[in-house]
């Protein structure tokens, strides 16, 4: 098992009344009213100290991701955050796991390839290429990505940044969305031919299909936990990846969980109850119909989801749920460490998860106490999680320098 | 002058002029296009809003005194969804409706378009004006102001206050009817539909039409209701300015959904224009 933090980076202190006082938390919600530049940099400050006190903690690998105009997680810039990170994580066996930079958003797409492998350059090879669609409201509202093209400027996005890094030629580029007529990469990434590539999505069943067929690791990004949502999921992962032949190696699957560890449940319950309905209540404050923008989804996976809604269902009813849900629920893992091992445990027996991503920081967590989750979850959490699937498989989808069987080889 | 007697713009009609649906194959053989036809007389094409193509009390009407092609914008046609990926741009979609009307045999025709459809007419009539014999523009996007946005038809939340920007009473039966309780299959149908047409005017109703609609020669009707949230009544002026010889029509108590609100209406207002009012009269058209 490989176990990265994440982390969205939110506003940690919205107003009590915020989701009554505001439609949305993205796109439209005020910065002015809302946030004071000043206290924003203090924000990316613990935000980056956090993310290397894990990595200094033993955490296997960093994330960071992309998001527009919103007050859930706004690193606009996750390139910015991760070439910090690769250069203050210097000699750890710590992975730089960009989650990534969108790429149906960035124009050119080379853009990424050239950041990336700066990354790469920066931390010695230590570069995990997260390729995201990006969430609706980032990419066709906030950025303006005609919605039924996103998912072919990302295909398209996605094989440019490949040959970019791999040709050995300087080639010109005749796409339908980008068209260059020299491509000659500066610099290249270290890891040959490329880095692995994780992509992250929401369940999305032609992505599942992408994902398999490139033979890459499918993070499954969901806030909803170890629960209904999430087995259909797995059922459908794995089907497509064995339907295009590819084995059932675990570390083809990446799942993000929200993770409280306290000394006791009860403990637990004090720490993180309030930060936990903050995330839910206020950071997930966004318009249903926006993750449904009308072409965001092709067809087939709109009729998938609007013929079985669970994904939408949960998202409907966050408002209702208290902290006790959320846990009887397993949308959150929280207790002591005894408890949070055990559930999640299961809960990556179940999925199948190789790659498993935690966030330690939820909603309005102030630092001292996101210190403390992080210092707990790798003392008493993480080495109990560890040894799963270590025996029987390898994880492909990892920076060869840093994997664990790699290293002990080099050590023999 | 109710128009809510005569159905709901669900179908819920059976039409007198059996509706049949033609399958055309154009673009290089990459689209078989869908094309509802029914009635007989002149021919009229009819383009469709963003909300798809309903044959509904108003189609029916026209359908009595002209031979009307309703085709469906790429993508909506049963069984191959992904139709819309072979159409890139307005221009290719300008072309492929010349394609398209090639298939068909139709010249020169009348066309009348509702919202989007509208703006495609509008693009179609520009572009090649021969092809358009008498233009209908009903509540047309494609002009943009910046003292009137035209909200996002795409993104409008909560979802349930669609009705609000397009029905002159958004708490009447004939919206109800539509928006009440739509099943799974109707929302996937009209999500769709949004999906396939909103490629062409994402994130702005406006893609250059100022620059091209002075070449417009067509005879041009435009209709609006007076009671349009979706896109201002003050439109109607921007199109009938740039139009020369333009008509305008403003109807009252009617929203952006006017052709279900008024079938009859707005069908006789467009009989009168194209010169075909009376059922036995045959007229050329000009």
């Amino acid at each position: 098992m490989y176990i990265s933090t994440f982390h969205l980076m939110p506003h940690r202190e919205l107003p009590e009344d915020f989701e009554k006082r505001y439609p949305s938390i993205w796109v439209t919600a005020p910065f002015h009213e809302l946030a004071d530049p000043r206290r924003v940099g203090q924000f990316y400050n613990w935000t980056l100290d956090e993310l290397i006190a894990a990595a200094e903690a033993g955490s296997d690998g960093v994330c960071t991701n992309e998001h527009h105009q919103n007050a859930y997680g706004f690193m606009p810039s996750p390139n910015l955050m991760g070439s910090v990170l690769a250069r203050a994580t210097q000699g750890l066996n710590c992975a730089i796991v960009q989650l990534g930079a969108s790429l149906p958003g960035t124009q050119p797409p080379t853009r990424i390839a050239e950041e990336y492998a700066m990354i790469d350059c920066i931390s010695g090879g230590r570069l995990v290429a997260g390729m995201p669609l990006g969430t609706p409201m980032d990419m066709n509202i906030c950025y303006g990505v005609t919605p039924i093209e996103q998912r072919d400027r990302y295909r398209e996005a996605h094989d440019l940044i490949i040959k970019a890094w791999t040709s050995k030629e300087v080639f010109p580029w005749n796409g339908k969305f980008f068209q260059l007529g020299a491509v000659n990469l500066w610099p290249r990434p270290i890891q040959q031919p490329h880095p692995p590539v994780w992509i992250p999505g929401s369940g999305s069943t032609s992505t599942f299909a992408y994902t398999a067929e490139h033979n890459y690791c499918y993070c499954f990004l969901s806030y909803f936990g170890y629960n209904s949502v999430s087995q259909p999921v797995r059922d459908k992962y794995w089907e497509s990846c064995q339907k295009a032949g590819r084995d059932l190696n675990p570390y083809r699957m990446g799942f993000l969980q929200l993770v409280g560890v306290s000394e006791t449940d009860g403990q637990a319950e004090k720490d993180y109850a309030k930060h936990v309905e903050y995330f839910y209540h206020k950071c997930l404050h966004v318009p249903l119909e926006w993750f449904g923008i009308p072409g965001h989804q092709d067809y087939r996976s709109l009729a998938n989801q609007m013929r079985s809604p669970a994904m939408a269902r949960n998202l409907a009813s966050l408002k209702e749920k208290r902290f006790k849900d959320f846990l009887d629920d397993r949308f959150v893992v929280c207790g002591s460490p005894a408890t949070v091992r055990d559930q999640l445990k299961d809960l990556c027996q179940t999925l199948r998860v190789g790659n498993l991503m935690v966030l330690l920081h939820m909603g309005s967590m102030p630092h001292d106490l996101t210190l403390k989750n992080i210092d707990l979850f790798f003392r008493e959490v993480a080495p109990a999680l560890r040894p799963m699937w270590e025996d029987e498989w390898e994880n492909h989808w990892w920076p060869e320098g840093l994997r664990r069987k790699a290293r002990k080889e080099v050590a023999a | 002058m109710s128009a809510v007697t005569a159905g709901t713009g669900q179908g819920s009609v059976a039409p007198a002029n059996p509706v049949r649906e033609r399958r055309v194959s154009v673009w290089q053989n990459k689209i078989s296009a869908s094309v509802k036809v029914a009635g007989s007389g002149p021919p009229l094409v009819f383009l469709h809003s963003a909300g798809g193509l309903v044959w509904d009390p108003f189609l029916e009407t026209l359908a009595a005194r002209h031979t009307v092609y309703a085709p469906e914008h790429p993508g909506l046609a049963e069984g191959d969804p992904d139709a819309i990926s072979h159409v890139d741009n307005l221009w290719d979609l300008v072309l492929y409706y010349f394609d398209l009307l090639d298939e068909l045999g139709l010249k020169s025709a009348p066309i009348v378009g509702h919202s989007f459809g509208a703006m495609v007419a509008a693009e179609l009539a520009a572009t090649n004006p021969d092809r358009v014999s008498k233009l209908v523009l009903m509540c047309p996007i494609g002009l943009w102001r910046e003292d009137a946005p035209i909200p996002n038809w795409m993104i409008v939340t909560p979802a349930s206050d669609l009705p609000k920007y397009l029905f002159y009473d958004p708490e009447g039966p004939l919206a109800k009817a539509i928006f009440g309780a739509p099943d799974a299959e109707a929302q996937i149908k009209m999500i769709w539909c949004m999906a396939c047409t909103g490629k062409f005017v994402w994130p702005i109703p406006d893609k250059g039409l100022k620059k091209r609609i002075h070449r417009i020669k067509s005879p041009t009707l435009v209709l609006w209701g007076k009671q349009d949230r979706l896109v201002p009544p003050i439109y109607a002026e921007e199109f009938a300015s740039r139009i020369v010889g333009s008509r305008v029509e403003m109807l009252n108590e009617a929203g952006h959904a006017l052709t279900a609100e008024h079938p009859r209406r707005v069908s006789a207002l467009i009989e009168e224009f194209l010169g075909t009012a009376q059922a036995d009269s045959q007229r050329s058209g000009s």
